[in-house]
């Protein structure tokens, strides 16, 4: 599992997590991500870097499904202190194919508990 | 004196300290990460609003957009500029501390 904990842009732990995200799917990986604290900033819709004249690797993250990284955790807690809601993230689906190719989407709100428990069942956990 | 801050108020003391020492009459550019302060109804909503009683606050507009906000996000009184608008603000500081 990939944490992510810091906004974008700002820093390049998020796009380089998002790179090391694909590589490790790439070589089939079972690869989850959380976003913990400022990392939910990552998943927000509308990302517009022209302004500020860098990368923008926000739409990097549509291309997760394609990688079978279809379980993304977005902690809560984050997003109300924040003062987000799930409707303020980017729509992130995958088709499942065990369920006659529905779409679905690939955020999951957690609570701050479950998350915790869910890191005691990981393998190996990277934070960004 | 122009203060500068662009770190998120979530992971740094920045914004917290430069409010504490901010005097009367200042101006507080959010700029980078530090425009995530700017956003209605987050925990740094209260103390904003007490440092706009003595200082103008402003956003840098590009760094909004770059993480997918707008004017529409932030709170009543504080300011968008572009950057010329930073430029003007440097211009018209003689003193400018970057948090």
């Amino acid at each position: 599992m990939y944490v992510n904990r810091r906004a974008p842009h700002g820093t390049i732990y998020g796009h380089e997590g998002l790179e090391v995200v694909l590589v490790g799917a790439a070589f089939d990986q079972e690869v989850s991500m959380a976003f913990v604290g400022d990392g939910v900033f990552q998943l927000k819709q509308a990302q517009d870097t022209s302004g500020i004249g860098t990368k923008n690797f926000a739409g990097a993250y549509r291309a997760l499904a394609d990688y079978d990284v279809t379980r993304l955790y977005v902690e809560t807690e984050s997003l109300e202190e924040r003062g987000l809601t799930v409707g303020d993230l980017m729509p992130l689906t995958y088709e499942d194919e065990e369920d006659n190719d529905q779409e679905k989407s690939s955020i999951t709100l957690i609570d701050r508990a479950s998350l915790g428990q869910l890191f005691e069942a990981q393998d190996v956990i990277l934070n960004f | 004196m122009l203060h500068t801050v662009n770190k998120s108020p979530y992971q740094s003391d920045a914004l917290t300290t430069c409010f504490g020492l901010a005097q009367p009459g200042s101006a507080v550019l959010l700029f980078e990460d530090g425009i995530y302060a700017a956003m209605n109804n987050t925990k740094f909503s209260g103390a904003v609003v007490v440092a706009q009683q003595c200082c103008t606050i402003y956003v840098l507009e590009p760094d909004l957009q770059a993480r997918g906000f707008d004017s529409d996000c932030i709170m009543n009184a504080i300011q968008t500029i572009d950057y010329d608008g930073f430029v003007s603000l440097v211009e018209a500081n003689p003193v400018v501390q970057a948090w």
